[in-house]
């Protein structure tokens, strides 16, 4: 299987990120200098998979797997793509 | 935000102002013209207490800031303490006295990025403007932030000495390694009020940055992240202040005041509360300073029946206050306040190059304001 355009990385939190869980809002959040990204749905299972060894078919197919006919497939590279050009994966 | 979020809504953020001592004395100081001596700052365990609270009530940021923040020998202990509390920590500093061995120390403790202040590219401009001979420190400090791999961002406030410098400072935020460069146009409140016929830069000057900072973001694709704070005075549009009173932020002063923008000191009848007297989630939730401008049903016209109300809050009080003496008025920042004129021809007329600046006076904390 070729890999489509911008699916040859293996996403990682970029360094200065702090993933963590906000009680008071029971959220769980990305954290930056100056920024907060709110992982809403299923955002916050597709960044638990961005540790650095997962390329991105691996992380769709994972994603597959646990959600059987959501548009895995689709949705993800550009999901994490979008996160990567925010600075919050590298 | 999930639907369990209680109202109001928790602050995300903690401006801590550590202390008011400072080795700079810029002419637009975010500080009060009224600085807290340092016998009255709060002790470590209750800058330790303020962090657990933040952290109980919401609040993900900190910003370590003062006057100088490195001036509190304790700072390692209230960095640890925030991030016990969860709570992402920023130093904001001029980079004076930040050495290697501090910076060890605070990175130890869990800082996670700092903010570094510059007044101008040039060296000397920029010592002239800062009161203080620091560049070359705020270079190396610089450095250091990058070696040890934190976040760098650059903080340099805009007005009539270095607008036209702006190519130049982007420059050096890109040479030093700078993750952001916020460039910041002076705001008129307290000493930046008190010093605005000197600060006021031309429409020309705000124009020429403005198209320099979109010429760099052009060319920066992966480059560092460029923040163009707006000149209310020049766009005819309020800024949305604090992102609304008592919806995003607060701020801690050097004494414990709680405040719901660092400058709303300058209100007369906020009657601010003190952490010392209150807990954090009460003075949020319910102090009257707090509530005073919270939402929009504070508002009159022609807020009140603004599209824009929502958006921009009415623009600052503290400017409402300055320039109308009414804090519940709408900022005259904004085209369509009955005091715009006001602003409108301050920014035509621009600034007086004659003006003197009036500085905090260096190695004092108090009622500071004289002529140099």
């Amino acid at each position: 299987m070729t890999a489509a355009p911008g699916t040859d990385w293996r996403p990682a939190l970029a360094p200065a990120v702090v993933r963590r869980h906000d009680p008071v809002r029971d959220a769980d959040l990305l954290l930056l200098p100056e920024r907060v990204g709110v992982l809403t749905g299923s955002a916050a299972a597709v960044v638990g998979l961005c540790d650095g060894t997962r390329g991105v078919d691996d992380i769709v197919d994972d994603l597959a797997e646990r959600f059987p006919g959501a548009p895995v497939a689709t949705d993800v590279p550009p999901f994490l793509e979008r996160l990567r050009k925010e600075g919050w994966l590298r | 935000m999930t639907s369990a979020t209680p109202s109001p809504a928790r602050p995300w953020a903690l401006l801590a102002e550590l202390t008011h001592a400072c080795p700079l004395h810029c002419g637009y100081c975010s500080n009060p013209l009224e600085l807290t001596r340092r016998s009255r700052e709060l002790t470590t365990e209750q800058w330790t207490d303020v962090m657990r609270q933040a952290g109980e009530l919401g609040v993900v940021h900190t910003h370590l800031s003062g006057g100088e923040p490195l001036l509190r020998r304790d700072l390692e202990r209230i960095v640890t303490a925030a991030e016990a509390a969860g709570i992402y920590t920023q130093l904001v500093t001029s980079g004076v006295g930040l050495d290697q061995a501090r910076l060890d120390a605070l990175a130890s403790a869990g800082l996670r990025s700092v903010q570094l202040s510059v007044q101008h590219a040039d060296p000397r401009a920029s010592d002239r403007i800062g009161g203080h001979r620091s560049f070359a420190e705020k270079e190396r400090a610089a450095q250091l932030v990058r070696a040890a791999g934190l976040p760098l961002g650059l903080n340099v406030v805009l007005h009539r000495e270095n607008l036209d410098a702006v190519d130049d400072l982007i420059e050096l935020g890109i040479s030093w390694g700078a993750d952001r460069i916020e460039l910041a146009n002076v705001q008129f409140y307290g000493w930046g009020l008190l010093n605005r016929a000197a600060l006021l830069p031309t429409r020309a000057q705000i124009a020429g940055a403005r198209d320099a900072v979109e010429r760099w973001r052009d060319r920066l694709a992966t480059g560092p992240e460029l923040v163009w704070v707006v000149p209310d005075y020049f766009d005819g549009v309020a800024k949305p202040c604090m992102g609304g009173w008592g919806a995003v932020s607060l701020t801690v002063t050097p004494d414990g005041t709680v405040l719901p923008c660092p400058a709303a000191a300058a209100l007369p009848d906020l009657d601010p509360p003190n952490i010392r007297d209150h807990p954090l989630h009460w003075i949020w939730d319910h102090s009257k300073a707090f509530t005073r401008y919270r939402g929009t049903d504070w508002m009159a016209d022609p807020c009140r029946s603004c599209s824009r109300r929502d958006e921009d809050f009415g623009g600052c009080r503290c400017q409402a206050y300055a320039l109308t003496g009414d804090a519940g008025r709408t900022d005259p920042a904004c085209r369509l306040s009955p005091e715009h004129g006001v602003i409108r021809a301050l920014a035509d007329e621009g600034a007086d190059a004659t003006a003197p600046v009036r500085r905090r006076v260096p190695g004092r904390s108090e009622g500071a304001a004289a002529r140099v």
